[in-house]
């Protein structure tokens, strides 16, 4: 792709965001030259915060003067929780539950930065909370915090939710937040700090996994985690107290009256009823006003634009991390290389050309996509890394065009035969494309097979039940992790503002195999010496702004080979009641900030 | 009859042993994991997946997994969620309340339709009340319940905003309002069940009847100067009621099992919708439990239809 523009060079951005630091640069001028590279001037304001320069915090205003007296709040989740151990959560709908009894260090608001929530003030450089050689975090908790039981919150607590965690007994699923934390240590009663196994830029791990009483769950640590009472009677910090919970269907919280934040919260009683469709709990929320809070509405936006014209409620879109993608399959699927097919050890003999993949890239009509697919549910990108905006490359564009592809691909040698499809060698442009089963993906799917028609390439649609597509059951050949294809499409959840799990995606010792029962998060088996020196140095990058740097080069890496397509990125889509205030993330669970949720009069 | 009794529960162990092999197989070789959800969380690892399927022993042989479950059985432990993890008795018993309430209303509701109308109909065969009623039964078990629930839904729900949609197990309210409130709440649910099964029953207690009215002993009756009423209720009833009791008996094991789609729709806790969220998340335990309670109901019901039999006709003997 034409590139007219100077790269972002890591370390002269990072020279300068020193200097407007140090007094040396104003604001403007750094902003300007940003915007000389083609950044946004809000782009270029978030990198600065970013690198520890302090800017006006935008913050969310909370209006209510005086704790509860907003009634009841109804929210309706199509998918209930079915526990309420946060150590246990399985999906994002256990964690949204654990969330009303509980709360972490921290949340992330809706740009991706922290926010405190039983922290007294974010960790950085500046206050010393960030250690300078990055291998350490240290945590400063708010005082007069007390359990629902009245017992004092302190860094014990903190310290007992990493043991309990990384305890192999436990078997509990966050263990993940605490991955590169070798110790949690107790500096005084208030202050906590986090070893990293080797200096790192992701200070932020762990920072917004839900903590538990130590009190309750000592005595049920590893494996007699299951027998322990309060799995199912939370007693947490939060802004509810728990009242009764019905797995999978109902759960109810009253109003916590030793709250720590100042006249939150708002509501009298919370309530949270699970099961159904979606596209009912978007009514119920829309069209009849019976719930005040709609769930992960995954609904046609069509439909919900209908519902919405009655104004009960309104549709709210966060941007997250979540990407719609199609995966070229970059090893052979079609022959038996020791014994598995798609073997590391293969290459495709078609997509291993770059003009094909090129072409196929411009043969994905994205606006259309989310124009009469996704509507605000789906945005158009050609970059793999979209949110939060700071890491947003400025140097890709989304281009659909027949007739570049077909250019290239008469360039390249792929000539039509009889029947319309392009050949060269013996070998026809013909690709198995398979996903989910999904209304959605199957549409995508025949646009995409439409727009490729064109060129001269015939797609061969495949569409596999989720519960066997996404599963990690070796036996079955119609996994998304064999990948016994030539295309696949499905969502990357990223739900970390940082994108790293993410771009592990393409490191070559993360190829799916025999070997690693397929486990390997590589599932398109990409392998380039150049991408794996860029990754393995924004491991160790500890400067934000140069890693910001190494980001948007390792995007523009990928976008460049067309490694990966990119469709669009999904914004997570909730339902708000007509009065309801709720500062909604797409970083975090919707309800981590449910203590500043409240009701407009 | 004692010695009946004995036999038949005695053959029933055989056929809940071949039950719960089959119900097991099915469920191991179905594709899915119940941790499958994982995979689509980035910060979950594979490894954190493959523990816990070795926590939860899902790697052993089927066979081993079968006796381990069997044997917990018998202990009269039902198992563990894997999803919730919590007891799945707890679970259970959580959801039956609910199930009893609702879909018990609605085979009452069924019952109280089909019995004077099917009687009636039948009395007075080809009349215009038995066409219309005819006519309405056929539409009533012709249009499946996620149909007519969501008719109701855009009538009641949308259109007039009278009642409510969702189904809450706990309502905040107490005294007379709860009692409005649950009214409110149950009538949809309630009516789309008791209809659709109450048209069928119309169906089969007036085919029954109509069997019975024409034999003698009923011309016998009518000619003693006996009024129809008493001919109708006492005489002809209850010799039309023998298959129906059957066909009611084999219906009950539904009220425990729940409507699966109709307390989708209302979003109804009850077992119904346990079972199929439990279905969609591979919670083994859960689905091997409440189809397995579903078998032993279905068993246990066969029975009672057959003993209810021989009371209601003592011409048939037990031997």
């Amino acid at each position: 792709m034409a590139n007219d523009r100077p790269a972002l060079d890591a370390r002269a951005l990072g020279e300068w965001a020193d200097d407007v630091r140090a007094g040396r640069l104003p604001r403007r001028e750094f902003v300007a030259r940003l915007a000389a590279l083609g950044v946004a001037a809000p782009v270029a304001s978030a990198l600065l915060s970013f690198a520890g320069v302090a800017q006006a915090q935008a913050q969310p205003s909370y209006r209510p003067t005086k704790r509860g007296g907003g009634g009841a709040l109804k929210m309706l989740f199509w998918q209930g929780p079915t526990l309420l151990n946060p150590h246990f959560a399985i999906g994002a709908k256990d964690q949204e539950g654990c969330w009303l009894f509980y709360e972490a260090l921290a949340r992330y608001d809706a740009d991706g930065n922290l926010a405190p929530v039983l922290a007294a003030a974010i960790p950085s450089r500046a206050n010393g909370g960030i250690a300078a050689d990055g291998r350490s975090v240290t945590w400063t908790l708010k005082k007069d915090v007390r359990w629902h039981d009245g017992r004092p919150f302190t860094a014990d607590d903190v310290v007992f939710n990493f043991a309990y965690a990384t305890d192999p007994q436990t078997a509990s699923t966050s263990v993940a937040s605490y991955d590169g934390i070798v110790a949690a240590k107790k500096v005084d009663t208030h202050t906590v700090r986090y070893e990293f196994k080797t200096p790192t830029p992701l200070w932020d791990r762990a920072a917004n996994v839900v903590l538990v009483p130590k009190h309750l769950f000592e005595a049920y640590g590893g494996a007699r985690s299951r027998d322990a009472p309060a799995n199912l009677k939370p007693v947490g910090t939060g802004p509810y107290r728990f009242v009764d919970f019905k797995p999978g269907d109902l759960l109810r919280g009253e109003l916590n009256r030793d709250y720590h934040g100042a006249n939150r919260p708002h509501f009298d009683s919370v309530e949270l009823k699970g099961g159904g469709d979606a596209t009912s709990a978007a009514r119920a929320v829309l069209q009849t006003g019976e719930y005040d809070f709609g769930w992960n509405l995954q609904v046609e936006d069509e439909v919900l634009s209908r519902l919405e014209s009655s104004r009960k409620g309104r549709v709210v879109a966060c941007p997250s991390g979540d990407v719609e993608v199609i995966l070229i399959n970059h090893a052979d699927p079609w022959t038996e290389v020791d014994g598995e097919r798609s073997s590391a050890r293969s290459h495709h003999p078609i997509l291993s050309d770059h003009a094909v993949r090129e072409a196929l890239t411009l043969l994905l009509d994205r606006k259309s996509v989310q124009a009469f697919v996704y509507g605000r549910a789906g945005v158009a990108t050609a970059n793999i890394v979209n949110n939060p905006s700071r890491l947003n490359s400025p140097n890709i564009k989304d281009e659909f065009s027949v007739e570049r592809a077909n250019a290239l691909l008469d360039a390249a040698g792929w000539k039509r035969g009889a029947d319309g499809i392009r050949a060269k060698d013996g070998r026809k442009l013909k690709f198995l494309f398979q996903t989910s089963i999904n209304s959605v993906r199957q549409k995508v799917q025949s646009i995409y097979k439409q727009s490729c028609a064109k060129a001269g390439i015939e797609l061969e649609l495949k569409a596999i039940a989720a519960s066997v597509f996404f599963s990690s059951d070796v036996a079955n050949p119609d996994t998304y992790g064999k990948f016994l294809a030539d295309l696949e499409m499905y969502a990357v959840a990223g739900r970390q503002p940082d994108p790293d799990t993410f771009l592990q995606w393409f490191v070559s010792w993360q190829i799916a195999s025999k070997a690693n029962k397929w486990q390997g998060v590589n599932r398109g088996r990409y392998r380039n010496d150049e991408y794996d020196r860029l990754y393995r140095a924004s491991q160790s990058e500890l400067d934000p702004i140069k890693r910001t740097a190494l980001v948007i080069a390792m995007n523009d890496f990928v976008c460049r080979e067309h490694a990966i397509i990119p469709v669009v990125y999904r914004p997570s889509i909730y339902g708000v009641a007509r009065q309801l205030v709720a500062p909604l993330s797409g970083w975090d669970n919707a309800l981590s900030s449910i203590a500043e949720w409240y009701a407009e009069a | 009859m004692g010695q009946y009794l004995l036999r038949r529960l005695l053959i029933a162990v055989p056929s809940l042993l071949g039950i719960s092999i089959v119900l097991f197989t099915v469920l191991a070789l179905a594709p899915g994991d119940p941790f499958s959800e994982m995979a689509l969380n980035p910060n979950i690892p594979p490894e954190v997946q493959a523990a816990l399927r070795k926590h939860f022993g899902l790697d052993d042989p089927i066979w081993q997994r079968y006796f381990r479950w069997l044997v917990a059985m018998l202990h009269g432990d039902w198992g563990f969620s894997f999803i919730s993890r919590v007891d799945v008795d707890t679970l259970i018993l959580s959801r039956v309340p609910v199930t009893l309430a609702v879909i018990g209303a609605s085979q009452v509701l069924a019952l109280l339709i089909a019995l004077p109308v099917g009687i009636y109909s039948a009395a007075r065969p080809y009349s215009w009340f038995d066409r219309i009623a005819s006519t309405l039964a056929l539409i009533g078990f012709s249009l499946p319940t996620f149909f007519t629930g969501l008719l109701l839904i855009l009538l009641f729900s949308i259109k007039l905003d009278w009642l409510p949609f969702v189904y809450r197990a706990d309502l905040s309210a107490t005294g007379w309002a709860w009692w409005v409130e649950q009214f409110k709440q149950s009538i949809m649910p309630i009516t789309v069940l008791g209809l659709f099964q109450g048209a069928g029953w119309t169906r089969y207690v007036r085919s029954a009847t109509l069997d019975v009215i024409r034999l003698d002993y009923v011309t016998t009756a009518r000619s003693k100067g006996l009024r129809e009423r008493a001919v109708i209720l006492k005489h002809v009833a209850r010799n039309a009621m023998i298959p129906v009791v059957t066909l009611v008996a084999l219906t009950m094991p539904q009220v425990f099992g729940g409507a699966v789609v109709t307390e989708q729709i209302f979003r109804v806790p009850g077992i119904g919708s346990l079972l199929i969220d439990a279905i969609q998340r591979n919670d083994t335990p859960v689905v091997m439990a409440v189809t397995f309670v579903f078998a032993c109901l279905v068993i246990a019901f066969n029975l009672l239809a057959d003993l209810l039999y021989g009371w209601l006709d003592p011409r048939i003997s037990y031997r």
